[in-house]
């Protein structure tokens, strides 16, 4: 998994509570067998008209592609577990998503790709967005002191985050290499349980 | 110490205890499908590392699949390729897989516990948000991304923070017409799409205990839709009696200890949840959802709310206005289908309700069981002839129009009466208006070609 510690770039703003994972990546989209290359399917229907235009008013489409944070409205990447959502945002550029809350599988998801799910006050949400309509927006997300700050402003919130994610994100580790090495425990688990005929 | 049920079958499946708090959870039985396993699998071999328990692992090939003509190759090149690469992985690995047309293929849900492959008391993943409809067997079942289904794969096991606890308990007779969809969706409307957020649910009270195991997978089959990991309802006598007896259930031998297990499944007198709900059943009528998140559903006869700026944009999409009746709208398509509502007893439902009658001419009407055991029954039953002569479409089995992954999809702008699990935009096709519904308000949909409240065509 690719390391994050500090990041400092400009933002897109999706304003919208409870933004699911099929927005994010249609189900028809979803039929490569690679991790990559879900980036164009991105917001696919929000960022095109049925005829295949863009859609000029989608915050994505006003955007200079050099963004990589994405700022959206609660519980964000709610309803399907296609980790493809997870896939599509990173390989469209994004390493961090701001909101006040995200769905749960989704954070797992985000989490073990690298993508950092940053949980803010609505408040301080909301005056990153009403600051991005008037101009544009530069954020450092800094997960060494689990700070978020917002350039040429007072601008400021901490973050939480779980101590043993953060060590993993900022070395790069996956969850799957540490469980591996306890692979004897599990293997004895398995044999010592009661009921193991029927379970 | 008094535990919920919750707590019982997780407790017992931590291997151990992280530092941080989270735990190291055994999974008694992972489900794999063609959409959300190849990466796994990639990952597998990127690494060097075998599948640790195959035995513990079945897949079937369900989300990507065409459901006409599944004795011929399939179409698409990509959904074609998927499937390949599901039965190659399966091959190599040793893991048992119910493809296509095989007489044990399905829906991953439907076909987990009409198999006996879910059991009371087991932990049970899959690459699928709606991996909690194996908690109405009493199962602490949930939904995992890809990353997921790789460790599950690798180790036989998740690494985790313990979800917090929540109860359900819905009292009370429902009326005619009131199905285990609508109390899900009463439910769902209740507490918002986030309600649920970092909670496992149990179910419980007298509405759930007089309810069949398939309508508790119907309620169970939701929890996601309020946000939840998963949802659970203790074992009871009809469990047991769903249980026994089926394919890969434990043989007569062991069922003595089977049972003496499964009866030691339910929350102690007194143990705490984090959160509880009660609802009043009698309350519960059908329900039928007029936005994009399944958390936007109102009453059939009731009135679209439209004050939020999420609602308003919702309602742009269903191009619907706030203080409209959803009663009397005209629509286009009834889709009946998904691990929501695609087994028999929702077969059986619609087909009782449309025997000897026509679908409206301008409805189009499919009807997707959620398996072949399914599929199998209802022409046993001969339900497929009562569907046929009355206008549906009697197809094969697989997610179908749910998703909308396969060529079943709503055209842009139509609307469609779906027993699925969701109406986000798109879900069923670009721009196909979803509207969400029980087995019998869909069927009536069909036959009127617009929403009609069930209950004034009941005898």
């Amino acid at each position: 998994m690719e390391k994050f510690s500090t990041l400092i770039s400009k933002i897109v703003c999706f304003d919208a509570d409870d933004i699911d994972t099929d927005q994010v990546i249609p189900a028809r989209f979803l039929k490569r067998t690679e991790k990559t290359g879900f980036g164009d399917a991105l917001f696919h229907d929000l960022r095109y008209c049925a005829d295949g235009s863009l859609r000029d008013s989608f915050p994505l489409n006003l955007a200079r592609g050099d963004e990589q944070v994405l700022v959206a409205g609660k519980n964000f990447g709610c309803g399907s577990s296609r980790e493809h959502a997870a896939w599509a945002l990173r390989d469209f550029g994004f390493r961090a998503i701001l909101a006040p809350s995200f769905a749960d599988i989704f954070r797992i998801n985000a989490l073990n790709n690298g993508l950092l799910p940053v949980i803010l006050p609505a408040e301080f949400i909301r005056e990153i967005m009403t600051l991005s309509a008037r101009e544009q927006v530069t954020v450092l997300v800094d997960l060494e002191k689990e700070e978020v700050a917002v350039s040429g402003t007072s601008l400021r919130s901490s973050f939480p985050v779980d101590a043993y994610r953060k060590r993993c994100l900022l070395n790069g580790y996956d969850d799957t290499g540490l469980m591996l090495t306890m692979t004897e425990e599990i293997l004895r688990f398995e044999m010592s349980r009661p009921y193991q005929k029927i379970i | 110490m008094k535990k919920t049920l919750f707590d019982k079958i997780w407790d017992a499946h931590v291997v151990k205890k992280m530092d941080n708090g989270s735990d190291l959870l055994f999974i008694d039985r992972q489900f794999i499908h063609e959409v959300t396993s190849p990466q796994a699998f990639a990952g597998l071999r990127e690494r060097g590392v075998p599948v640790l328990f195959p035995s513990r692992v079945t897949a079937t090939a369900d989300h990507n699949v065409p459901t006409r003509n599944q004795h011929l190759p399939v179409k698409d090149e990509m959904s074609a390729k998927q499937i390949r690469e599901l039965e190659k992985n399966c091959r190599e690995n040793g893991v048992e897989l119910f493809g296509l047309g095989h007489r044990y293929n399905g829906i991953v849900h439907v076909i987990g516990p009409e198999l006996g492959l879910t059991r009371p008391g087991m932990t049970i993943v899959c690459g699928d948000s709606h991996t909690s409809t194996h908690g109405a067997l009493g199962t602490v079942a949930f939904g995992i991304g890809t990353s997921q289904v790789e460790q599950v794969l690798a180790t036989q096991c998740l690494l985790g923070e313990k979800p917090k606890r929540m109860r359900i308990t819905v009292s009370g007779k429902l009326s005619a017409g009131v199905a285990a969809k609508d109390v899900i969706l009463h439910i769902i409307a209740a507490l918002g799409a986030a309600g649920g957020n970092g909670h496992f649910v149990e179910y419980a009270g007298n509405t759930v205990d007089a309810m069949s195991v398939e309508e508790r997978m119907t309620i169970c089959n939701m929890s996601i839709e309020m946000g939840a990991r998963g949802g659970l309802i203790a074992p009871d006598e009809k469990t047991m009696a769903y249980v026994a007896g089926r394919t890969f259930s434990p043989p007569p031998g062991d069922m003595n200890e089977a049972l003496a297990y499964w009866s030691s499944l339910y929350t102690d007198a007194g143990a705490v949840f984090d959160a509880e709900y009660f609802f009043d059943a009698e309350k519960i009528v059908p329900m039928i959802t007029y936005g994009t998140s399944p958390a936007q559903a109102l009453p059939v006869d009731g009135w679209i709310p439209g004050n939020a700026e999420n609602e308003k944009r919702a309602l742009d999409y269903m191009h619907f206005n706030a203080g409209d009746r959803l009663v009397g709208k005209k629509i286009d398509f009834v889709f009946i289908g998904s691990c929501t509502n695609g087994r028999i007893e929702d077969l059986r439902a619609v087909a009782g309700l449309v025997a000897g009658k026509k679908i409206a001419e301008s409805v189009t009407a499919w009807i997707v069981p959620g398996s072949k055991e399914v599929e199998t029954q209802a022409r046993a039953e001969g339900l497929d002839r009562i569907l046929e002569s009355a206008g549906f479409e009697f197809r094969q089995p697989g997610c179908s129009a749910c998703l909308g992954m396969n060529e079943d999809k709503i055209p842009g702008g139509k609307y469609c009466v779906s027993t699925g699990n969701r109406n986000f935009e798109g879900r069923q096709g670009p721009g196909a208006r979803t509207i969400l519904a029980a087995p019998l308000t869909a069927a009536a949909a069909a036959l009127y070609g617009y929403i009609k409240d069930v209950r004034t065509i009941l005898n």
